[in-house]
């Protein structure tokens, strides 16, 4: 090669190199949401079988294990939630002498984001990540190619069950957040700033609206799918063993927490603005 | 029968199988050897869709089933069953419902059938013991004997088989191959056989088929395969201690 041109591509090499990467992570990235998508949508189709036996019994395992099970966690994150917001909103409405506010401000911050933004880290980090290694153990172990065998479709004997739960208890788990966070912060307003329990509650019911809690339920829905066909795509195209289970479940997680995020904003600007 | 016809795969730019053709007549037990790597196990997956080629076709009788998709794949696949390497038992499942499992899902059979049906497998695979433990609280090979009892509760015309003496002490092997074939001989199923253990194949066999690097090096009843002049061949019997003589010294009575 010319002299002139050898140094004009040595300069030129890291940025195309770089441009490569960035082009096939995007191309990776569209291919793996095509084919979550695909995996959504076949076990989506699937929930009419859910009425058989051993998948109604699969659906109500799942169920306990996403309700029941996560209920410690959630019960200590949403009521120091509560307390957090009101303690933090408290002190700087004291300065204005509304401090009496803060039973509005915890409730409509609750309802809206935290009770749903904050369910869902918990699932994700929990319920996600175990579902990721659960089903990548079985696809590393073979379990998974197995089913495929026998022609059991993995995505209605394992993917439908963990969907339905996800779907399902979301929305119930964000509305025991929302209650004991809205709890935590009356305990935090009558304790420490001279707002009594009854006046919190008034202040609580009375500015936040209807919508406000659809919209947060209709967020946790959503973030339980995600939850779901997240985990289970990682889980199920787990390969390289233990080191395989141990990406997907680290993907898992990193992928839900960022989707959780940016769909919220998505869901809080199509029904606010 | 199962036809190879022309076969061609990669992997990671690899080229694992290099346009293989080849044939499995009904009711044999077809071996596959090979060192680790060559080829016998991405071979096995092929048969049923694991895997598909990038070129090349596969029949099983007139199903074509790198072509096969669905419902049509369903039909094909269940005319197999597997006994993975690791077995591949659902681990939350008892004994008794990994081996339900398919007549649960895919049949409409009644309970009381299921069982029965259930437990007449096992009991030919002398497991009906162990019909409620779950499969953490079993040794390998009994793990291998279960995984078995699943892959022919649908009464399969073909059998295939990873590396099913793998990882087995010398007794329960022997007690592994003595059950396929048995399986072949009483039912009158096709097996496939992927093995690296050549004592088994010898064992075993009505045919063998060496791979190497993708290619086919051998492809012989077991007789003409210990006496073959092809070197990767002679190469890979020596390291097994097996020589023509020492063949059948070794107790491989059923070819002399």
């Amino acid at each position: 090669m010319i002299a002139p041109f050898k140094e004009i591509y040595r300069y030129l090499d890291l940025p195309i190199r770089s441009f490569r990467r960035l082009g096939n992570i995007l191309l990776i990235a569209c291919h793996d949401m095509g084919n979550a998508l695909i995996m959504l949508a076949s076990a989506t189709l699937y929930i009419r079988t859910i009425w058989k036996p051993r998948a109604r019994r699969e659906t109500a395992q799942q169920l306990y294990v996403t309700g029941i099970k996560s209920l410690g966690v959630i019960t200590v994150v949403a009521f120091f939630t509560g307390m957090i917001l009101a303690l933090q909103t408290g002190l700087e409405l004291r300065r204005f002498g509304q401090e009496v506010n803060i039973g509005t401000a915890v409730t409509i911050v609750m309802i809206r984001e935290m009770g749903p933004f904050m369910t869902a880290l918990i699932i994700a980090a929990s319920v996600g990540s175990a579902i990721a290694a659960q089903l990548g153990t079985m696809a590393v172990s073979e379990e998974i190619s197995a089913l495929e065998v026998m022609s059991i479709n993995p995505n209605r004997f394992l993917v439908m069950p963990r969907l339905v739960a996800l779907a399902v208890m979301m929305p119930i788990l964000t509305v025991y957040t929302n209650i004991l966070g809205i709890l935590g912060g009356g305990i935090v307003g009558s304790t420490q700033l001279g707002v009594a329990f009854q006046a919190y509650l008034d202040n609580a019911t009375r500015y936040a609206e209807n919508k406000d809690l659809y919209v947060g339920l209709f967020k946790a829905f959503v973030f339980g799918i995600i939850i779901a066909t997240v985990s289970c795509y990682q889980g199920l195209n787990t390969t390289e063993g233990a080191v395989g289970v141990g990406r997907a479940t680290r993907q898992t997680v990193i992928i839900s927490f960022l989707m959780i995020l940016i769909v919220g904003y998505m869901i809080t600007r199509l029904f606010y603005i | 029968m199962i036809t190879f016809d022309k076969v061609t795969k990669q992997l990671g730019g690899k080229t694992v199988l290099n346009g293989i053709s080849f044939e499995v007549p009904k009711g044999e037990t077809f071996v596959i050897v090979g060192l680790s790597g060559a080829g016998k196990s991405v071979t096995l997956k092929h048969m049923v869709q694991l895997m598909r080629p990038d070129s090349g076709m596969i029949r099983i009788g007139d199903d074509i089933i790198n072509e096969a998709r669905g419902a049509e794949l369903e039909r094909v696949r269940r005319r197999f069953g597997v006994l993975f390497q690791s077995a591949a038992l659902l681990k939350w499942l008892t004994v008794f419902e990994n081996v339900a499992l398919p007549l649960r899902e895919l049949t409409k059979m009644g309970e009381e059938e299921i069982e029965k049906t259930v437990r007449e497998k096992l009991r030919l695979l002398n497991m009906e013991e162990s019909m409620d433990v779950f499969p953490s609280d079993l040794s390998g090979g009994m793990q291998k004997r279960v995984g078995l009892a699943r892959a022919i509760v649908m009464n399969p015309e073909i059998i295939l088989y990873d590396e099913p003496t793998s990882g087995l002490d010398p007794v329960t092997s022997r007690l592994i191959d003595k059950l396929i074939e048995d399986l072949r001989r009483e039912l009158g199923i096709t097996s496939v056989v992927v093995t690296h253990d050549l004592h088994s194949a010898l064992a075993i066999g009505t045919r063998i088929m060496m791979i190497d690097g993708g290619e086919i090096v051998e492809n012989a009843s077991p007789e003409d395969f210990i006496k073959s002049n092809n070197e990767t061949v002679k190469r890979f019997l020596e390291s097994q201690y097996i020589t023509r003589r020492g063949a059948w010294e070794k107790g491989m009575e059923k070819h002399v």
